[in-house]
């Protein structure tokens, strides 16, 4: 009878190369057997079930990937298969050890290159491959003898290899990576997923954990500390949103309790680097760089780097803050070394290199430049550095005129190529809509410095092809990803990742550190939320008029149409009359009006702007608020995908739309604690709604109509600022225009009035941290909040509601507004003087490039 | 010869400076044939903080930042060199030629050759390319001794090319001064270092000074001398020797070592990173350089 294992599998057809699960006689591999008996008890519609499981999970914990040069790939879906890699503990020793001792090797090897350089003035390494690699970085060299530090401590603290199984079983190193490795936050993240989602297959799997990896990292991390004895403050610099592994930063910096800054958050004064926060200057002592390391300096690296910290060279040549990796450390990325590595070996270590590299010809030496020349058509094609042009050419794939091409390129300049031999990666099962199939497979495993040696995660992150047959495979070209299991022979005493999750994340109080940068964000998180609502509203009810064609004739409808495009700025829009008199015209408007995200002003738009600062703050926002986040991001896509003719479906998702922002505005004011982060998001909020409160009063309010069109304006601009069954209540009959009034400008008891805002403006400026101390005397910000809030306060409604000079518009009303909305913008423009950006951008004393 | 040497920068900015980190290749160092006996720099407004280091081609290096409003920077350099002529290789009973060189440097692995290779390579401002090497090619004809060949090129460069201040900035790509045939002293140079290491040998860039003698019957005037930059090749066996394309002439000594490295971008008397100072400054450099 056929296991459950084996009826799964039938399909399986591999390639004839070496495969993970299945044997070169197509038996399952015994350590196999266990996952497919479950997975095959599960069933196809219970594998359904729990991948769309996963993918729910991933969505909402928005682990995204960026793609470059791709404007919709921004914040694209993390893949993740659900079937992981086993690797058995037996082979697992043996990985491990190698690992360990290559890591051990190149920590030497980067010593050497930035300090004695005695491997170069033994010949061992030839000068041209350590000299004409761009990852070399001159200014980091240290004269030995001169920094203590820098010299104690280990170099290379996170290190991790690119792993591949050739067709004989062997696994080897395809690369190194040294600079800034990512991948080990996908790799926890994989595993908190596929935990989710397959929770008794993983309990009763014996799968070695993850969490020791993280807290021995965060342990190399705390002893990296210049000042001895304190407690070190350690920020994780980022090169910021756009960069492909975004997420991973903001994750790790959570998971790890360490602040996430960008360049612009931190700063040189005194040889020393700061944090800049809201509250002041705070010493930084260890930074875990995920910047490549040639744009973290202008001063004494890239000059033209608008991402780094001037003067940070300095301050870490001084020892006065120790940055993981160390700069310069990309320069073991040089894939030359690869062919170097068995003699270095032997050199440094006196033991022989236990996980081979994949062979690789380095063209600075002449027989392997004419061996490289030779076999070109089957050897894959890399430069020392991927700033060099490209990242790989398989000389299979390229034609008789590239391969010339190439051909020139390398004589031209052999030092600059390495030519690698094409290696048959070894395959997967990926579970596909169709069953089981095979995929090749590139295995990824991440190391960090304990305290005398180095600790290989248990785990790993495997990145597989997106089609068969492929060996190209990167997130980049549309992999997925694969949890890796390492299989423990006995269970493991059981540590809760998630206890562990909380526990990390609960350990420092970021809440006061923060930089002006997330402020910034924050206030524009509110603005665009707020404004985002207004605008939604406002649409729902001018739709709402089409929908049951009623008064869409009338003035009123008229002017509200023109509202729209005045409180969108989304001008000309409906201020040109040829469009508001064709209907046709008028439904091709709004519907651009709400979902052409290139159009500046539109509700697409500023949804992505919502998203996009709300993305830049990720690690200060809650996990519920992510979800909600991924609602609003959903139905930006679906409003995308919407034609003129389904005008009306568009009422459905402004309704879901209106409730995510609701629940988003809540959950900020309910969760939030009322630290700087918060202040600045509701400041950003009420002043958007003031601001837009404003608008609409002059649209609807200000011109003086007939009664009948008069009482559909007040009627929907009451219903836009959700205090209609106020109004009802207390007023009952008609419309009078000073009692409106009074409850949307005067009433500061309705949280949608204009006092209500401004209010609550004032009290957040007077809470901010003070910028000038100046004892007594109230700050420039102060007095402008203080003034905008008592000009509204003193307010005289009656005065307001009348029309003074002629019978078109209530100037008294439209001159109060301006000034007010003139006083909201002067006020945002201080806002950010003062707390969001240094007023100075640095620039090159003498420009360089 | 002694000398005293000043070098004096001065930045003005049409709006405050809060805050700038600089690093500078200002002090003198010691070569086999100078040395170097005081050499200091005088920082106004005064730095919060002054660290000096040597750099990866053994030249004295120091960084300085400014932490508060300024709206003037000076910075000057004070150095007394003693420099004494080496002795010629000129006149060697076996001149080495250039293949023989190109061929040292690719075979042989003492310490002081493959320190030499570095200099063999592309760098930031040297960049190979055919214009280059078929300007190179006439000066290095089958066989000719290797000093005999640089001198060559130097002659022709100083013949072909315009010394044209002004016409040329630190980033103007060797391409274009190869086009208009005018230039600098860092532009000549970088000609030079380019055509050499393109035949496979090593050169480097030297930054320095320049003694300059007033016309007969004139009275030296101050701060009329300029910083100056020139190159030297590297001889295997013997050493490196200085050649100066802008004057056609072999340093002996009247030119004072600053610093020296692959290319100019190794060497930047001054460069740094401001926060603030307005869209404009003006730039005054000054140097002088007395026999004492």
């Amino acid at each position: 009878m056929l296991s459950g294992a084996e009826i799964l599998c039938s399909g399986y057809a591999t390639n004839g190369g070496h495969d993970e699960m299945c044997a070169a006689d197509g038996g399952i591999r015994n350590h196999w057997h266990y996952l497919m008996n479950s997975l095959h008890e599960i069933g196809a519609a219970g594998l359904q079930g729990r991948r769309e499981e996963a993918w729910r999970l991933i969505r909402e914990n928005d682990v995204t990937y960026n793609l470059y040069g791709d404007p919709s790939g921004m914040g694209r879906p993390w893949k993740l298969d659900l079937v992981p890699l086993l690797i058995e503990s037996e082979e697992w020793r043996v990985i491990e050890a190698g690992l360990m001792q290559r890591a051990e090797l190149l920590n030497l090897v980067l010593q050497d290159f930035y300090g004695p350089r005695n491997l170069i003035r033994k010949g061992v390494i030839p000068p041209e491959l350590l000299f004409s690699h761009p990852g070399f970085l001159y200014p980091c060299t240290i004269m030995p003898g001169t920094n203590r530090i820098a010299q104690e401590t280990r170099a290379l603290t996170f290190y991790a290899a690119d792993l591949v199984r050739d067709s004989n079983g062997q696994m080897n190193v395809l690369s190194d990576r040294a600079q800034a490795p990512s991948g080990a936050g996908y790799a926890l993240e994989n595993r908190l997923v596929i935990s989710r989602v397959l929770p008794s297959l993983f309990r009763d799997s014996h799968t070695h954990r993850l969490a020791n990896f993280f807290r021995t990292a965060r342990q190399s991390l705390n002893n990296l500390t210049p000042r001895e004895g304190e407690e070190p403050n350690i920020v994780l610099l980022s090169p910021g949103p756009a960069n492909e592994s975004y997420f991973e930063h903001a994750y790790l910096a959570n998971y790890l309790g360490y602040t996430l800054v960008e360049g612009e958050d931190l700063m040189v004064l005194n040889n020393r680097v700061w944090l800049i926060t809201l509250e002041g200057l705070r010493p930084v002592d260890v930074i875990m760089r995920r910047m490549d390391d040639s744009y973290c300096d202008p001063v004494e690296l890239r000059e033209d780097s608008f991402l780094g910290v001037p003067g940070l060279t300095n301050a870490a040549r001084l020892g006065n803050v120790c940055i993981a990796n160390r700069l310069g450390s990309g320069v073991l990325e040089n894939p030359a070394l690869l062919s170097f590595l068995p003699e270095l070996s032997k050199c440094l270590l006196g033991e022989e290199l236990r996980i081979p590299s994949i062979k690789t010809w380095w063209c600075g030496l002449p027989a392997e430049r004419d061996y490289v020349l030779d076999n070109l058509h089957t050897l894959v094609i890399k430069p020392l550095h991927p700033g060099l042009g490209f990242r790989f050419r398989f000389g299979s794939e390229l034609s008789r005129n590239e391969l010339e091409d190439l051909k020139l390129k390398i004589r031209a300049r052999p030092h600059l190529y390495v030519g690698q031999h094409s290696v048959s990666m070894s395959t997967v099962p990926v579970l596909a809509k169709d069953g089981l199939k095979p995929r090749h497979t590139v295995l990824r495993s991440f190391l960090v410095a304990d305290e005398h040696d180095y600790m290989v995660m248990p785990g790993g992150l495997a990145r597989v092809a997106s089609v068969d047959n492929s060996l190209i495979v990167s997130n980049q070209a549309g992999g997925t990803s694969k949890d890796i299991w390492v299989l423990a022979t006995e269970p493991e005493k059981y540590v809760s990742l998630l206890t562990e999750r909380r526990q990390a994340m609960l350990a420092p109080d970021k809440g006061g550190e923060v930089p002006g940068r997330v402020a910034d964000n924050m206030f524009w998180v509110g603005r665009y939320a707020e404004r985002a609502e207004f605008f939604s509203r406002l649409l729902r009810l001018t739709l709402q008029f089409l929908e049951t064609g009623e008064a869409t004739e009338s003035l009123a409808f008229k002017q509200l149409l023109f509202a729209v495009t005045n409180q969108t700025g989304t001008y000309p829009g409906f201020a040109d009359q040829n469009i508001v008199n064709q209907p046709e015209m008028v439904q091709r408007e709004l519907l651009s009006v709400i979902s052409d995200g290139m159009k500046t002003g539109s509700l697409a738009q500023t949804l992505g702007a919502l998203l996009f600062a709300a993305r830049s703050v990720r690690d200060r926002l809650s996990s519920d608020t992510w979800r909600v986040i991924n609602d609003i991001d959903n139905i930006l896509r679906s409003l995308a995908n919407i034609t003129p003719q389904q005008l009306v479906d568009v009422l459905d998702e402004l309704d879901s739309l209106i409730t995510a922002l609701t629940a988003f505005a809540g959950l900020t004011l309910e969760n939030m604690t009322r630290g700087s982060s918060w202040r600045f998001l509701d400041s950003g909020r009420r002043m958007e709604r003031a601001l837009q409160i404003a608008r609409l009063l002059q649209s609807t309010i200000a011109p003086v109509t007939d009664e009948e069109n008069e009482t559909l304006l007040s009627d929907s601009m009451l219903s836009i600022v959700d205090s209609m069954m106020t109004y009802r209540r207390r007023y009952r009959y008609g419309i009078n225009i000073p009692r409106l009034l009074e409850l949307v400008v005067y009433d500061e008891s309705n949280p949608r009035s204009l006092a209500y805002q401004l209010s609550r403006l004032e009290e957040h400026v007077t809470a901010l941290p003070s910028k000038q101390q100046q004892a007594g005397n109230r700050s420039e910000l102060e007095r402008l909040a203080l003034e905008s809030a008592t000009m509204v306060r003193l307010a005289d409604v009656n005065r307001l509601a009348a029309a003074v000079n002629n019978n078109i518009r209530r100037d008294t009303l439209d001159n109060f507004l301006n000034v007010l909305a003139s006083r909201m913008t002067s006020l945002s423009d201080m806002l950010t003087a003062t707390y969001f950006r240094s007023a100075e951008t640095p620039h090159q004393l003498v420009r360089l490039r | 010869m002694r000398y005293r040497v000043t070098h004096s920068t001065k930045y003005s900015y049409s709006k405050d400076v809060s805050l700038c980190h600089n690093v500078a290749h200002l002090l003198l160092r010691n070569t086999p044939q100078q040395t170097c006996y005081l050499s200091e720099l005088q920082i106004t407004p005064l730095p919060a903080n002054v660290n000096e280091w040597q750099d990866l081609f053994g030249n004295r290096q120091a960084s300085f930042s400014i932490q508060k409003p300024h709206d003037e920077l000076t910075v000057t350099s004070i150095s007394e060199v003693e420099v004494v002529s080496m002795k010629s290789l000129f006149d060697g009973i076996y001149p080495v030629s250039w293949e023989q060189a190109v061929n040292h440097l690719q075979t042989n692995d003492n310490a002081e050759t493959v320190d030499a290779r570095l200099y063999t390579l592309e760098s930031g401002f040297i960049e190979f390319q055919a214009e280059v090497a078929s300007y190179s090619e006439p000066s290095f004809t089958y066989g000719r001794p290797l000093l005999d060949a640089v001198e060559d090129l130097m002659h022709r460069i100083h013949v072909d090319f315009t010394y044209e201040p002004g016409f040329t900035t630190i980033a103007t790509p060797l391409r274009e001064v190869l086009q208009h045939k005018k230039g600098v002293c860092q532009d000549f140079a970088h000609l030079a270092i380019a055509c050499l290491r393109m035949q496979g040998l090593a050169a480097r860039y030297i930054s320095g000074y320049l003694e300059t003698i007033p016309p007969e019957g004139n009275e030296k005037l101050r701060g009329a001398d300029a910083s100056h930059a020139w190159f030297s090749v590297y001889v295997p066996n013997q050493g490196w020797v200085d050649f100066d394309p802008t004057n056609a002439q072999l340093p002996a000594e009247q030119h004072i070592t600053a610093a020296w490295g692959r290319d100019y971008s190794d060497v930047a008397p001054l460069k740094g990173i401001v926060f603030g100072g307005g869209e404009e400054h003006k730039l005054d450099v000054a140097v002088d350089v007395e026999r004492i």
